[in-house]
C-alpha cells in the first residue's frame, strides 16, 4: 500500500532526529531585494520552535530514505533494524523546504540519507536537492548536507557549492567505539574525508597565485557528532577526540548526543536511559574551551576516573581544585583570568574590562551587570569587598543548579 | 516625536533633570519612534557616535514608561562624555542596556515565531500569505527589514496590536495602527503538525529548557504548542527501557 506524504514525512523526520545539530548560522550573508528567489541567512542563525526534548527546530532535518545497506548498531535505520522504510523524492523535498520555509517554520534543509545502493549514488541524490533548490528555485536559505564518507571528490565538491555546511558524524569517540559499533565504517575513512573538506574550506578562502578565486566551499564549515553513553568512553576520551577534531580538523561544532534507546535496538546495546546530564556536563566542557580560553585536559585533569563530576558545573570544580589561584581582584586581572571566576561570562568579562578603565569596580558595578553576587563573592576581590576564605566545594554546591539524579538501570 | 522634542530642547541646552517626559496613553503615538534618529543632535554643537544612535533607537521602541527620560538622559550625557557607551556599570548605561537587551529578545523572538499561512488569491500571480503575531515592544520598524530581505517572492502581511508590515511587490510598508486578529486556514500546517511530533525524541524530556527558549506567552499563537500535552501523555506510555 501506499503511504501518504504525511505518513512518509513521518517515519524520516522521525529516523532523522538522533542527529542533535541543528546550527543555521555562521555562514556568509545573504539577502535578496531583487523581488526574485526566496529566502536570506542570518550571522546567528534562528531557532523556530522548539520540542519537548528540549532540542530546537531550526532546520527541517530529514532523511532522504531511511532504507540502508550498512548495519550500525546505535542506528534505527540499520539494516537488520525493523523499523518502517520510506522514501522521498528530490521534488518532494525541495517542494516542503519551500514551503516550510515560505511559512516562517525553518531556517532551510539539514538533509542526510541512509546508504542505498553506494556512497557514490547516495552522495548524488542529496546533492541534486541542494542544486535544484539553490539553481532552479533560487533558494538562499541556510543548507547542511550530510556527506557520505567514500563518495567521491566530485561530488564533495559540488556539495560544497551549494552547501552552507557538510557534516560526517565521527559517532563513537574512539576507534574501538566504532569498529564494534559501526562495523563497515572506518575510523580513517571518516577522517580522510573531514581532512579533505578542510582543505578544500581553506583553498576556497585563499586567492591562488594566479589571482582567480577558488569555488565557494561550504562558508559555514563543518561539524560532526559523537555519541555519548553507548561505549566505554570516558568524558576524557571524548574531550579528547574533541580537540583534535577542533584543532586538527578546524571543526565549528562538534555535537554530543546521549546516547538515546531507539525503538528495536540491538542486543549489543547496553541499556540505560539517555545520560542527559552528561551530555549536559561535555557541553559545558565544549563551552569552555570555544569561549573561555579553557583546554580540554585541564578539565579532566583532576578527575581520577576521567569522567566531569555530574554534580557540578567544570568551571566550578576547576575553580575549586585551583584555589590558590582565588580570589581574584577584578580591577587588575587579565581577561584569561576573569574568564576563570565562575559566574561570570564572556560579555560581563567585556563589559567590566571596558568599563574598569573608567572607574575602580566595587560590588554594585557588578550588580548593574547583572552578575549574581552570590555566586561570585567567593572568587573575588574589590575595594568593597574580601571573601574571609575560599569555601569549600560542600557550600558551593548550593550555589549552582542542583543535580538531578542519573540512574542506570541495571 | 520624541526626536523633535529632544532636539529643541538640546538646542537650548536644557539638562535632563529639568525635563519631565509624559506619555498620555499607554498607545500615544504621538511618541512612536518610526523614523530615524540620526540627526537628533544637529545643531547641539557636538556629534553623537553611531553605537549612541542605536542605543537610543533600541529603547525607544521600549514600551517603558521612563524610556524617553532615559533617552534623553544618555543623549544629554554623551554628547559631553563621548565615551560614556564604554561605561556598562553606569546607571543610565546599565539600565539602557537592559532595555536593549529586552528588544533584541523581542526581535529575536518576532524573527523566529511569525507564522505564516497561507491565503487563497484567485487571479492573482504571486502567492499570499498572513501572519498574526504580538510582539512586547514596539519593534516592527527594526524587523521589516529582516521579513523583506527573506519573503521576496511572495506578498505577505504581519497583523499586530502594535502595527503592520506588508509588503506587495511594489514595497514594504510598515504603519502603527492597531491591527485586529485576522486568521485563515492553511492545509501545509498539518505537515509541519507532523514534522513538530516526529522530531520529538520521547525518551528525552527537558521541559525546563523548551519553556526558557519558547516563552508561554507565545504559544496560543504558534500552531504546534497545542500539541504538546498529548505528545508528553505519549512519550510516558512509550516504554524505550525494559
Ligand atoms: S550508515 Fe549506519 S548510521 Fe548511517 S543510516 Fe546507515 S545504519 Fe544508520
Amino acid at each position: 500500500m501506499k503511504r501518504t506524504f504525511s505518513e512518509r514525512l513521518a517515519i524520516l523526520s522521525d529516523a532523522a532526529k538522533y542527529d542533535a545539530s541543528c546550527a543555521s548560522g555562521g555562514t556568509e550573508k545573504r539577502g535578496g531585494k531583487d523581488g526574485k528567489g526566496l529566502g536570506s541567512t542570518e550571522r546567528s542563525g534562528i531557532c523556530h520552535a522548539f520540542t519537548p526534548d528540549g532540542r530546537c527546530v531550526s532546520l527541517l532535518k530529514i532523511l532522504m530514505t531511511n532504507f540502508c545497506i550498512y548495519d550500525c548498531a546505535y542506528c534505527i535505520n540499520r539494516i537488520s533494524s525493523g523499523t518502517e522504510r520510506a522514501r522521498f523524492s528530490v521534488e518532494d523535498i525541495v517542494w516542503l523546504t519551500l514551503e516550510f520555509y515560505r511559512r516562517n517554520y525553518i531556517e532551510g534543509l539539514f538533509l542526510s540519507s541512509g546508504i542505498i545502493r553506494s556512497s557514490d549514488y547516495t552522495m548524488e541524490e542529496l546533492v541534486r536537492v541542494a542544486r535544484v533548490l539553490r539553481l532552479e528555485h533560487g533558494f538562499r536559505g541556510y543548507i547542511h548536507l550530510k556527506t557520505i564518507p567514500d563518495a567521491s571528490p566530485e561530488l564533495l565538491a559540488e556539495a560544497g557549492l551549494y552547501a552552507d555546511r557538510l557534516s560526517i558524524n565521527v559517532e563513537m569517540p574512539t576507534e574501538q567505539g566504532l569498529s564494534q559499533y559501526a562495523p563497515e565504517k572506518s575510523a580513517a575513512g571518516i577522517r580522510g574525508a573531514m581532512g579533505h573538506i578542510r582543505q578544500r574550506m581553506e583553498a576556497a578562502t585563499e586567492k591562488a597565485p594566479s589571482g582567480r578565486k577558488a569555488p565557494r566551499f561550504a562558508p559555514g564549515g563543518q561539524s560532526t557528532q559523537m555519541i555519548v553513553g553507548a561505549d566505554a568512553a570516558t568524558d576524557h576520551d571524548i574531550l579528547s577526540s574533541s580537540s583534535t577534531l577542533y584543532t586538527g580538523y578546524r571543526l565549528r561544532r562538534v555535537y554530543y548526543s546521549a546516547f538515546s534507546p531507539i525503538p528495536d535496538a540491538s542486543a549489543k546495546l547496553p541499556l540505560i536511559r539517555p545520560p542527559l546530564l552528561r551530555e549536559h556536563r561535555l557541553y559545558q566542557a565544549d563551552w569552555l574551551f570555544r569561549f573561555y580560553g579553557f583546554d580540554f585536559q585541564e578539565l579532566t585533569a583532576g578527575r581520577p576516573d576521567g569522567m566531569l563530576d555530574l554534580g557540578m558545573d567544570p568551571k566550578l570544580v576547576w575553580a575549586l581544585d585551583h584555589r590558590a589561584m582565588f580570589p581574584v581582584d577584578v580591577n587588575r586581572a587579565e581577561r584569561e583570568m576573569l574568564l576563570r571566576i565562575p559566574g561570570i561570562g564572556p560579555r560581563s568579562v567585556g563589559a567590566l574590562l571596558s568599563a574598569r578603565k573608567h572607574r575602580t569596580l566595587r560590588l554594585e558595578d557588578l550588580e548593574r551587570l547583572r552578575i549574581s553576587l552570590r555566586k561570585v563573592r567567593p572568587f573575588i576581590t574589590t575595594p568593597d569587598w574580601r571573601p574571609v576564605r575560599l569555601t569549600d566545594r560542600v557550600d558551593l554546591k548550593a550555589l549552582f543548579a542542583p543535580p538531578p539524579a542519573q540512574l542506570s538501570l541495571l | 516625536m520624541w526626536r523633535d522634542h529632544a532636539r529643541r530642547l538640546l538646542k537650548h541646552g536644557v539638562p535632563p533633570e529639568r525635563v519631565e517626559w509624559r506619555v498620555r496613553s499607554a498607545q500615544d503615538d504621538l511618541f512612536a519612534e518610526g523614523e530615524a534618529v540620526a540627526d537628533v543632535a544637529a545643531g547641539a554643537g557636538g556629534t553623537v557616535r553611531r553605537d549612541c544612535l542605536g542605543l537610543l533607537r533600541r529603547i525607544l521602541c521600549h514600551t517603558s514608561e521612563d524610556r524617553f527620560a532615559l533617552a534623553y538622559r544618555v543623549l544629554w550625557r554623551s554628547l559631553r562624555q563621548p565615551d560614556l557607551l564604554r561605561v556598562a556599570t553606569d546607571p543610565d548605561i546599565a539600565a539602557a542596556g537592559y532595555l536593549a537587551r529586552q528588544i533584541r529578545r523581542d526581535v529575536h523572538d518576532m524573527k523566529s515565531y511569525v507564522r505564516f499561512r497561507e491565503k487563497r488569491s484567485p487571479g492573482s500571480n504571486m502567492r499570499h500569505f498572513l501572519a498574526w503575531y504580538e510582539p512586547e515592544h514596539h519593534i516592527l520598524e527594526l524587523v521589516a527589514p529582516f521579513f523583506s530581505g527573506r519573503f521576496t517572492d511572495m506578498n505577505w502581511l504581519i497583523l499586530t496590536p502594535k502595527g503592520s508590515i506588508a509588503q506587495d511587490d511594489a514595497a514594504c510598508v510598515v504603519t502603527r495602527e492597531v491591527c485586529v486578529r485576522e486568521t485563515v486556514e492553511d492545509e501545509t500546517e498539518q505537515l509541519w503538525h507532523t514534522y513538530y511530533r516526529s522530531v520529538f525524541n520521547p525518551a528525552r524530556i527537558k521541559l525546563k529548557a523548551m519553556r526558557s527558549e519558547m516563552p508561554r506567552r507565545l504559544w496560543k499563537n504558534l500552531p504546534e504548542t497545542d500539541l504538546i500535552p498529548e505528545m508528553l501523555v505519549a512519550a510516558q506510555r512509550r516504554d524505550f527501557v525494559p
